[in-house]
């Protein structure tokens, strides 16, 4: 019964940081009609960014505590970049066709990729001393770290705040008539370029997060950007590219097939996340929630 | 393009073959001129071509961009690696035989699937399904050997007759190999050439240009596009079973999405709407990753500065880039 739990709260775990990853994905989608290839490597900066502060900040002697506030500046400096790359790399292609979307992002992914190697080398970068920070829980006799409830905490808090910012307030008024008719939303007066760099940093800072909040649990290694991209493709897939709600209830089915999948069926745990993926697209082409 | 539209006038096409005898001419010479590395190189390059030739179709006539080829390049790769493993004969010939029907089966299959979506859904799609068979190279092990792959030794050519186990094999294999290679190439451009002027490749570019209209026209659109689909995979299929006795060894990075990244940069590279672009797209790409990686360690970084700049500034590609400045050329020696 204990591992049965730990396992929910494993795949709880899991689908934070997913749901994280994917609404940023999907967000950008939403919002601008570009599939961001690089998204998952801006998820590994995050990390790396985190975890190479954390150990900065240690080394410094900076009390446990205060190393919680790295979190949400990892995920800033992810925000940063992203604001500096939408003006500069993704403007000129608005206009153009996707491929060329396509093709920018995937060259965007290659250097952010060896940028990481360049500035951190191969060995992987851990930060677990913030799992320290926080108490260790006993589950029905079996040992939980409480930091893993601050992930899934953290999770719920983002899903909450983007649904609100989404939804109810005035931003969200015009981050959805961008994302409806950008032309027209265009016409009506709203600056719509301002709108893109806001939502693409947005969407940035929800990858830095999850790359931030993960870090601990597993340590920051290359190739964890390029492979949290395709699991977020098939989170989008699943729940539909651009809706809010899809990322969230995709991001928790992929999370609880992958926890069964290791648990079962070792060998066929990644094939079978695929192959969900492709029957969704195939019954129903636009995911479970979406509209495009 | 507009060339293209109309039946070639004689001249023209007198040019053409007389263009493409010199560059056969050349190819031909071209083994004695160089030294064994640099012969591989080469072979490496057209195989390439082939593989982005062959993706073309997809992307440059009918208007669909699929970043999940290398789940056909990495089925050609495998089938031989089971052959070696399982039926024996170590024959080229043979890897061609067993490996075309099996490639074409893979690419039909994942091709009635994909076709059903266009634009970004596709891309994805394609991309999901090859990502299941990179899985299960991964982690099948007993069957394909897990992260260390599968071994192919060097093959037999022309039916046995050319053997290459003695001393300097290798050197031996390599030239011939490129002769071979050249051949199967020389195949594929005048096959694919047929292809996209028959009324097939027509009616593929009136799908890509105008969808709606081409459907008025009465045009079965999706199973067009699902032939297409299944032509332009045993292609790249090809590419990858002469990739791998090259190679000696295939692994599941080729059938990693980022490998089907790189076929499309070839493609984007050499210029994806000239039908030439993809050929020299896969030549100079090897290359160019070939002394990337030569000269830096950082070889990734390069390549995605030259693909965004390319992306940027010279969307049409190298091909593309110079028949524009051939025919400023022309027209201004008209005026004059």
């Amino acid at each position: 019964m204990a591992i049965l739990a730990i396992q929910i709260l494993n795949s709880l775990l899991y689908a934070s940081v997913l749901f994280l990853i994917a609404a940023g994905l999907s967000l950008i989608f939403g919002v601008m009609r570009i599939v961001n290839l690089a998204h998952g490597s801006l998820y590994a900066v995050g990390a790396y960014v985190t975890a190479w502060l954390a150990g900065r900040g240690i080394a410094l002697g900076v009390p446990l505590g205060w190393l919680f506030l790295l979190l949400p500046l990892g995920a800033l400096s992810v925000a940063l970049i992203g604001i500096v790359i939408e003006p500069l790399l993704l403007r000129p292609f608005y206009r153009r066709a996707e491929e060329y979307q396509l093709l920018v992002t995937f060259g965007l992914l290659q250097i952010l990729e060896d940028l990481m190697r360049l500035l951190w080398g191969g060995t992987p970068l851990s930060a677990d001393t913030l799992i320290d920070a926080l108490p260790i829980l006993r589950i029905g006799g079996l040992f939980y770290p409480a930091y893993n409830l601050f992930v899934i905490a953290i999770g719920i808090v983002a899903a909450v705040i983007l649904w609100a910012a989404i939804y109810h307030t005035k931003f969200g008024v015009m981050l959805r008539a961008t994302s409806q008719d950008r032309r027209m939303a265009s016409a009506l007066g709203l600056n719509v370029g301002l709108v893109y760099v806001v939502a693409f940093g947005i969407g940035c800072f929800m990858a830095g997060l999850g790359g931030a909040i993960v870090v601990p649990t597993q340590a920051a290694v290359l190739g964890m950007g390029v492979d949290a991209l395709v699991i977020a493709f098939v989170v989008v897939v699943i729940g539909g590219l651009g809706s809010l709600k899809g990322a969230l209830v995709g991001a928790i089915v992929v999370s609880f097939v992958r926890t069964a999948g290791i648990q079962f069926f070792p060998e066929l745990e990644l094939a079978a996340l695929y192959l969900i993926a492709a029957l969704v697209l195939l019954v129903r082409p636009t995911g479970l929630f979406g509209t495009a | 393009m507009t060339a293209e539209a109309q039946p070639l006038p004689n001249r023209t096409l007198l040019k053409l073959v007389a263009a493409a005898g010199l560059i056969l001419l050349v190819s031909i010479v071209v083994p004695s001129l160089i030294g064994t590395y640099q012969l591989q190189l080469v072979i490496y390059g057209l195989i390439a071509a082939i593989a982005a030739l062959g993706f073309n179709l997809l992307l440059g006539y009918t208007g669909l961009l699929s970043f999940g080829h290398s789940a056909y390049f990495g089925v050609g790769a495998y089938s031989v690696a089971f052959v070696v493993a399982h039926l024996g004969p170590h024959s080229i010939e043979f890897y061609l035989l067993v490996g075309i029907p099996i490639v074409a089966i893979t690419s039909a299959l994942f091709g009635y699937i994909c076709v059903r979506h266009t634009r970004i859904f596709f891309g994805i799609l394609t991309l999901a399904i090859s990502q299941v068979l990179y899985s299960l190279a991964l982690s099948l092990y007993w069957v394909t050997g897990g992260s260390d792959g599968l071994r192919v030794p060097r093959p037999a050519l022309l039916l046995g007759l050319l053997d290459f186990s003695g001393p300097h094999g290798f050197q031996l294999f390599i030239r011939s190999y490129y002769y071979y290679v050249l051949g199967v190439f020389v195949v594929c451009v005048v096959l694919m050439w047929v292809i996209v002027h028959s009324p097939f490749g027509k009616a593929l570019q009136g799908i890509r240009d105008n969808e709606v209209r081409a459907r008025f026209l009465g045009l079965r659109i999706r199973r067009f596009r699902w032939i297409s689909f299944l032509v332009s995979g045993t292609f790249t299929g090809v590419a990858g079973i002469l990739w791998v006795p090259l190679n000696g060894l295939t692994t599941p990075d080729v059938l990693y999405w980022t490998f089907s990244g790189e076929i499309v940069f070839m493609a984007l590279l050499g210029g994806f709407r000239n039908y030439t672009g993809p050929i020299v797209g896969g030549l100079v790409f090897t290359y160019l990753k070939t002394y990337a990686v030569a000269s830096t360690e950082y070889w990734q970084l390069l390549l995605g500065v030259v693909l965004v700049t390319l992306v940027l500034v010279l969307p049409t590609g190298i091909v593309g880039a110079i028949s524009r400045a051939g025919q400023r050329l022309v027209r201004r020696n008209a005026v004059k």
